[in-house]
Parts: structure tokens; C-alpha cells; sequence
């Protein structure tokens, strides 16, 4: 599969964020870099059908189905791992599988704990454990390792290669060890 | 705590007295002092001997089905129009005037007016509706509105099926804002249900019994009969934000 992101602009109130982006994703990690400000994060909610551009084309193939991982976690606080996991994944809901997937992330041990009392880390890691559990084709990753620490971010790396299957992920970092951790192709953004 | 509930207890004690001292003072003072005010007392005495009647309870239930059956359907209709007015812009306004309408007017002038439209046994559930809807109402659409527009994105590109975004995002938002209302949309309902049953007078009402107590001069009726009111209304409330609060706790499961 690929993804094909085609002299992309977009503004808001005249200030350009996007200037005329291209490149190809392909079936492996791409990792979006860029200064802060340049519009990443802008091109992921493009991507995703959350903004329209102002001009350029996307290309995906037909009914492609993302899954992502957002630059805020964006988890529904009353509820636990699982209650999380189950809101997303409804009846495929594994148990098993969540509970492979968490271990891996070193959430193995969070039981019924709701997220409210989770830290800022294991919240990217269950926000990381939902995008890699969904049924999806391609992978949006928005700074899923801000906050964790070298070891939880080699884990990260780890499951991400293990549990995205043939899906292609596009992540957005500011540091280059997770691309290559990730052995990704990396598109910078001026 | 506990220490605070002693205090108020020994506050309520404490006008109980009073009011038990004014009424026998009256009583003393006046040749038939007692019809002007009858004790704690005596319309506790009253309360417990309706209250073995089947009479009592049948006013009871009369009452409690029309103001309560008022009460959920104005709920239901709060809930369908706030998600449409949170939806559709044009809707809200549709909706403001009317609903700043009833905020606004006197419940006596909606229940003279009713009175020439409906029949009296129909009265108190009309009523019911029109006093709670506004509140309800707009607890719901603030409730609705402070949804986090971030999660509903999250459930789209998730493609999570409406109904589990209903129970997962919305209801965990809204239902502090509906308990809110509904438990002064409550005692709102039984007060302007009760005073629409004195009004409109229908046979078999706690309105009605509460009139004839009044016409007669049954001191010690009216008095057990408006406490026969409050206790009902505030077993509602109590039983009510029960099951709201159990829907929350699902919610959050």
C-alpha cells in the first residue's frame, strides 16, 4: 500500500503551514520531520479527513481505514485499559491480544485502574496499544513516545514493528533515534 | 460531620418548638385557635392515621403517576430537542423564545390558561412537563455543547458506531448536567403539579385533598397532607438520581 501526498498547501487566516509537500509512503515507517510550527501534526489531521487542504491531493487506496495515535491521548477517562481498548474495538475486542499488546507496552500491570490516575506515559502507551489494536489499514502516529523514557521508548519501538503487520505507519517525531529505531524513511518538512 | 447533622438536628428541633408553642398559644388565646394553626403534633397525629388508609395512598398514586408521567416525558422531549438544537443552530433559536417564554411566566397564569384547554385530571402532568422542560432543557444543551470535540474525532477516525459514542462520550458528559436539572426539575414538578391539583381540582388527588383540608378548616389535613407532598417528592428525587446514578457508574464500567 501506498500513500501519496501530492504539492500539499494549507494556511489558516494567511499564515502558510503547509507549503507544496510531496512525498511517498510505502509499506514500511516514514517518519514526518520538521521543525515545530511546519505543519506535521496539520498534515496527520489532513491525512486522517479531520482538515481539508487548500490545495495538493492525497492519495490512498479506496476505503483505506487509519488508525492513529493523536498528539493529545485523547482517552475516555472513566474508563480503564480495557474499558478504552473495548470502546474502539467493540465485539473483536481480544482479551488476550490487549492483554499481549499492554504487557508489551509495560502497561501488563494496570488492572482495572481507571486512566485518570494513569501518568503521562503509560497514557501514550495505552493511546499506542488502541492504534496498534484497531482494525485498520495504515498507522498515524503523532509523537507516541513524548514523555517515555529510553527503555519504554526501545519497547514502543519494538511492538510498533511487531503488531503493525503489513500496515504502513506514518509518524511524526522530533528526534531522529526513533526513526531509527523504527528503521524508517524520513521526509523532512521545510 | 457528624457533628454538622447534630447541629442541624437540634436546629429542626428547636422550630418544631416554636411551632408547637405558637400553636398551643393560639389555641390558648383564641376561642378556636387551634383551626388557625395546628401542632407538630396533631398533624403528625393526622398523617399517621391517613397514612393506614387506602384512600391516602390512592391520592398518592393518583398524584405521584400524572406529575412524575409529566416529568419523564418532559424529559424525553428536553433530551430529543437539546440533541437537536446542539446539532442545528436554526433549532436553538426556534427553541429560545418559547423556552424563556415558560421560564418567565408565572406557573398560575400557564395552569388558568391549561384549564381552558384540558381536562383537570390531564392538568398536573401538562404542567409538570411545562415547569421542567427549560431547565432540563438547557442543562442538557450546555451539557452537549461541553462535549470534547477532540473525542468525537478520536471516534471517527475509529469508525465507533454512534450508540457506543453515545455511551462512552456523550452520557459521561451530560448526565452531571441532567442530574443537576432533574433534581430541581423534581421539586419543581411536584410544587407546580400540586398547586395546578388545587387549582384544576381533580377527583382524587393530593391537590384536591389538600383544598377541602383547607376549606374545612382541617388544620392538622393541610398540614399532613403538604408533608405527605414533600416526603413523596423527595423520595422521587431520591430514587430518580439513584437510577441516574447507576446509569453513570454503568457508563463508566
Amino acid at each position: 500500500m501506498e500513500i501519496r501526498v501530492n504539492h500539499l498547501c494549507k494556511s489558516y487566516n494567511g499564515a502558510s503551514v503547509l507549503r507544496d509537500v510531496t512525498f511517498t509512503a510505502g509499506d514500511g515507517v516514514t517518519c514526518v520531520m520538521a521543525p515545530s510550527g511546519c505543519g506535521k501534526t496539520t498534515l496527520l489531521r489532513i491525512l486522517l479527513d479531520l482538515e481539508t487542504a487548500d490545495s495538493g491531493t492525497v492519495s490512498v487506496p479506496e476505503g483505506c481505514r487509519w488508525a492513529a495515535v493523536f498528539q493529545e491521548d485523547r482517552l475516555l477517562e472513566q474508563l480503564d485499559a480495557a474499558g478504552n481498548l473495548r470502546f474502539i474495538l467493540g465485539r473483536e475486542y481480544d482479551g488476550a491480544r490487549a492483554a499481549a499488546v499492554l504487557t508489551e507496552l509495560g502497561l501488563g500491570d494496570v488492572g482495572g485502574k481507571s486512566v485518570r490516575a494513569f501518568s503521562g506515559g503509560m497514557r501514550r502507551r495505552l493511546a499506542l496499544a488502541r492504534a496498534l489494536l484497531a482494525r485498520s489499514d495504515a498507522l498515524v502516529l503523532d509523537e507516541p513516545f513524548a514523555g517515555l523514557d529510553g527503555e519504554t521508548r526501545q519497547r514502543a519501538w519494538s511492538c510498533i514493528l511487531r503488531r503493525r503487520g503489513q500496515r504502513p505507519v506514518l509518524l511524526v517525531t522530533h528526534d531522529e533515534e526513533d526513526a531509527a529505531g523504527l528503521g524508517a524513511q524520513i521526509v523532512r518538512l521545510a | 460531620m457528624a457533628r454538622k447533622s447534630g447541629l442541624r438536628l437540634r436546629a429542626v428541633a428547636f422550630w418544631l418548638l416554636v411551632w408547637q408553642l405558637g400553636a398551643m398559644a393560639l389555641a390558648a388565646a383564641y376561642p378556636h385557635g387551634g383551626l388557625l394553626l395546628a401542632s407538630p403534633l396533631a398533624s403528625l397525629w393526622r398523617l399517621g392515621e391517613l397514612a393506614v388508609t387506602a384512600a391516602f395512598w390512592r391520592a398518592v398514586a393518583w398524584s405521584a403517576c400524572r406529575i412524575l408521567g409529566g416529568f419523564l416525558l418532559s424529559c424525553l422531549t428536553a433530551a430529543a430537542l437539546a440533541a437537536l438544537a446542539a446539532r442545528y443552530p436554526l433549532a436553538e433559536e426556534l427553541l429560545a423564545p418559547p423556552t424563556a417564554a415558560v421560564k418567565a411566566t408565572p406557573v398560575a397564569s400557564f395552569i388558568i390558561l391549561a384549564l381552558v384547554w384540558l381536562d383537570s385530571r390531564r392538568l398536573p402532568v401538562f404542567i409538570a412537563f411545562l415547569m421542567v422542560f427549560p431547565t432540563v432543557y438547557l442543562n442538557l444543551l450546555e451539557g452537549i455543547r461541553q462535549t470534547d470535540g477532540r473525542l468525537l474525532e478520536m471516534a471517527r477516525v475509529f469508525h465507533v458506531p454512534p450508540v457506543r459514542q453515545l455511551w462512552g462520550i456523550y452520557l459521561p458528559q451530560v448526565l452531571p448536567y441532567f442530574r443537576s436539572a432533574a433534581s430541581l426539575g423534581l421539586g419543581l414538578c411536584w410544587k407546580a403539579g400540586i398547586a395546578a391539583e388545587v387549582i384544576g381540582l381533580p377527583a382524587g388527588s393530593m391537590g384536591e385533598r389538600l383544598y377541602t383540608a383547607k376549606i374545612y378548616f382541617q388544620t392538622p389535613d393541610l398540614f399532613a397532607w403538604t408533608a405527605a407532598v414533600v416526603a413523596v417528592s423527595a423520595v422521587f428525587e431520591r430514587l430518580f438520581l439513584k437510577l441516574v446514578d447507576a446509569v453513570a457508574g454503568k457508563a463508566a464500567a
